[in-house]
Parts: C-alpha cells; structure tokens; sequence
C-alpha cells in the first residue's frame, strides 16, 4: 500500500533564489545549501498541503523526461535528505503553513 | 567565508545582484558610547508600512542576507513586527545590538523567527570600563544576561569588542568572557569619522605602539612573522581587482531612506521614499562611479607597495575628501603591520603641513560558515551532498 507523504519547507530556514539556483541557508548551524533546479521545484512546492507525489507528477514530471515512479523515489530521498539538513519537514498528515515563498527577483 | 558563500557572492556579483544590506531600523539609541559615529535624534524614520514596502523590494531585487542594525533596533516598538515580516521574506537576518533590551521572553522570540546570528558589542569584561564607554551604569551586567538567554535558546551571539584608547587592555579579557558564555568573539580596533564628517572622535583610536603589539598577539593573528611579512608586489589581478564589496554586491540603507554603497561610505544614491531599491541599486551615478573604481586607476595606491594587501577602504577615503585616493588610516594600518611606509604616507612626511589621522584596522577572526551543495541529478530529483 503506497503511503501519503507531505513536505513543508522548515520556518527556521533562509532562501534566496540566485540566477537558477535556489540559496538555503539553515537554522541549524548556519550551514549553507544550495538547490539545483530540480530540488528547487520539490523545495518551492513544499507547500505542506500537497502529496509529494501529487508535487512530482504536477511539477517535476512536467518539466523533465522521466518516469513517474523514477521520480517519486528520487524525490522521496530528496525530502528526506533536506529534511535531515533542516530544510524540509515531512510527514505522513498535512503540515500547518509555512513561510512565504521567495519571490522569482528581478536580475539586472 | 565558505567556498559555497564565495561562490554566491561571486554569482551575485556577475549577476548584478544586491546580495547583503546593512538596514538601520533607527539612530535613536540607549547607550551614548563615545566612540559613536550617528547623531541620535530622530530626523524622521521611516515607518514600518515604508519598511515593509522596502524590504518586499528587496526581497524581489535578490537580497539575501539582511542586517537589522541602528542605533539601537529594540528601541523601535515594531521591531518584532518588521522581524516577523523580513522573516516571511525568508531573509537570512543577521542583528547588531547592545542587547540591553534583550530579556527570556525577546530571546524565545528571536528564535522562533529563525535569526541567524546576533552581534552584541562588549567593550570590555570590567564593568567600570564598559559603562564608562556606554555611559550607562550597568549596561555591560544587562548585556551579559542577554547573551546568557539568547545562548539557552541556541542562538549563535558575536560579541563584538571595539577596541579604543580606553580598553585597549583588555581585549584578553573580553576573549576569554566570550569563551565563558559561549559567544563567538570579533575584534575591531576601528573607530570611523562622525557620519556628519566631523573626526575628532579619531582621538580615541589606539596609538601606533598599542596596534604594533596587537598584529603580532599570536592568539589573534597566527604566526606574527607572516602575517607582519612585507607585503608581495602587486600583480596585474590585484590591480584588476574590486576594493570591497560596497556597491557591488552589498549596500547600506539609513533609518530615513537614504541609500549609501556601505555604512561606512556616505554617499548618498538616492533615496528609498523616492525611488525603487532596485532603480538605484541599477541606475544611480553615483553607484556607477564606485563600481569603476579599480587599483590600476589609483594614482598613488597603484605605485604602492602595499597594493596588493592593503585593506584600502574606498569609504574611508572618500571620508577624506576622494574616494579614488588613499585612506590615510589604511596606510597606517599597513605601516603598523610591517613597517614599510605607503606612498601616501611618504608623501605626506614630505609635506608635513598635513596632519594625518590616527590609525585603524580591523581583525575578524570568526570562523567561517559551512556550506554543502545539495543538488538534483539531472531530471531526476536525487539529492547528492558533496
């Protein structure tokens, strides 16, 4: 039986996008990350009320050539990955709201 | 600095972007330290609906990380308000204070709003000496509690140590204080010109003799023979090179509007209430102007010897009258450092007429910030920590 999994980007963190990657700082230890275009769409629609899965199939799936149940899995490590770091929080029930998404900037 | 911090900063730069800004909430202040380069009434602030409109402009121009400083930020009543909404803007926020307001309750807070770090300034461990600087009688006992409670709720304190003719002495003192509550620990014997240019607070800089013994504390500077080693000469990258980041990836924005490439640089931009951050940050002239400022076009820096390791601050110079010029307090620093005289300085011995002014320099010895890249492989979303 497949299980619903739901990803929030944590409220400690800092992020910034930065021409075509995002820039995530954590809480934890000040440390630094940055999110390739990939984990910057699962990161921006961790919305904490979305299924992961619905997030791939929507959103990754769209935007690049790959399998669905390739994806999912990638994914699944992915949020886990970010969530050791501090970045995402995940769990198996919708998780209350999160900060504001940073907004695409203007580049000179 | 991290690499992956060097990195984006080096993005921010090719890509234009305003990657850090000094923010001062406020010049009013609870202290009257008197080293203090603001004048501290209140010319008309901006209020919190101008802040929060600027910083959702610079939320949108690209700018990351976000110090909060004054004056005194808690003196401001909605300080917590424009945290809270920097904060939604998931700004990376970095305070300065006195931490004299700073009790459990402003502690919890802070870090339920996910600041990353908050600089306190400590100007000494004997509490005579530092409320003497402050000129309030038990400051430096509030300050100390502050770091107790924002250090119990985890979060990572700098305690900034000003150094000055009065507390030149006890900079070991502070350290170990630092050590004792688990603060990190700066040290900035500099003490800048009034932002109105007025320069007498100069006098209070440390004297030559005090600096030579500070560069060569091995406990802050290393191996003292290396770092007071006469200086290579400059190649053709250092004369390439960008002074600082002030204009190029930073800026400064004062408590009423007016936008400046550093804290330590008054020229004014333009100003916030008029313009669009990111319309001055792009089009002003003055901007312009700092930006083509490179070693090569320096006509005494250029043929200096210390060229290639003076820490020239276009601001400071520019304090004295030409930004493209030398910054007298810079000379000093290196001659203090190693000894050997800049051109500045040899010219000026030849024309005794002109007083030069007393020397600055700036040590940090926080340890960098770590950085890991976490990253996508190709079309997938694998995550790959390196």
């Amino acid at each position: 039986m497949n299980r619903k999994l739901y990803v929030a980007r944590s409220p400690r963190i800092a992020a910034r996008m930065l021409g075509e990657e995002m820039l995530v700082m954590s809480g934890q230890g000040s440390t630094l990350f940055t999110l390739n275009p990939t984990a910057t769409i699962l990161w921006q629609a961790a919305d904490g009320a979305t299924p992961l899965d619905e997030i791939v199939e929507r959103r990754i799936c769209a935007e690049f050539e790959v399998k669905p149940e390739d994806a999912l899995r990638d994914a699944e490590a992915l949020a886990e990955d970010l969530a050791k770091h501090g970045i995402l929080v995940i769990s198996e029930q919708p998780i209350a709201s999160t900060p504001v998404v940073p907004q695409e900037q203007q580049q000179r | 600095m991290s690499s992956i911090m060097q990195e984006m900063s080096d993005r921010a730069l090719r890509l234009g972007v305003p990657f850090s800004v000094q923010l001062d909430l406020t010049y009013r202040c609870n202290e009257q330290c008197v080293h203090c380069y603001l004048d501290h009434d209140d010319h008309g602030e901006m209020t919190t609906v101008e802040i929060k409109h600027l910083l959702k402009e610079m939320a949108e121009a690209g700018v990351f990380i976000l110090t909060l400083s004054g004056g005194e930020i808690f003196l401001r009543k909605d300080f917590f308000e424009i945290l809270e909404y920097a904060r939604s803007l998931t700004f990376c926020i970095k305070l300065k204070t006195n931490a004299v307001l700073i009790r459990e309750a402003q502690a919890a807070r802070l870090r339920d709003l996910g600041v990353e770090s908050i600089q306190i300034s400590i100007y000494s461990h004997q509490p005579d000496v530092h409320d003497a600087i402050t000129k309030v009688p038990g400051s430096l006992r509030r300050s100390i509690d502050a770091v107790r409670f924002l250090r119990a709720q985890g979060l990572k304190v700098v305690v900034a140590n000003v150094l000055m003719t009065e507390n030149m002495q006890d900079y070991h003192g502070v350290r170990a204080l630092a050590e004792e509550i688990d603060a990190k620990y700066t040290l900035d014997p500099t003490i800048t010109p009034k932002m109105d240019g007025d320069r007498s607070i100069l006098d209070l800089n440390a004297g030559e003799s005090a600096l030579q013994r500070l560069f060569r504390d091995e406990t802050l500077v290393g191996n003292a023979d290396e770092f007071c080693a006469p200086p290579p000469a400059p190649d053709e990258g250092s004369m390439r090179a960008i002074p600082c980041s002030a204009g190029h990836t930073a800026c400064y924005v004062s408590p009423y509007g007016e936008f400046y490439p550093c804290v330590q640089f008054p020229l004014s931009c333009g100003n916030v209430r008029q313009q669009r951050f990111i319309d001055i940050w792009r089009n002003s002239e003055q901007l312009k102007e700092v930006r083509s400022i490179r070693l090569r076009d320096l006509s005494s820096c250029s043929q200096c010897a210390h060229g290639s390791t003076c820490t020239r601050c276009p601001g400071l110079a520019f304090m004295e009258g030409n930004m493209r010029g030398p910054s007298t307090a810079d000379c000093e620093k290196s001659f203090a450092r190693t000894g050997i005289p800049s051109v500045n300085l040899l010219a000026k011995k030849g024309n005794a007429s002109t007083a030069s002014p007393a020397p600055l320099v700036q040590i940090q010895i926080v340890p960098a910030i770590t950085g890991t890249r976490l990253s996508g492989a190709g079309a997938s979303a694998s995550a790959a920590a390196s």
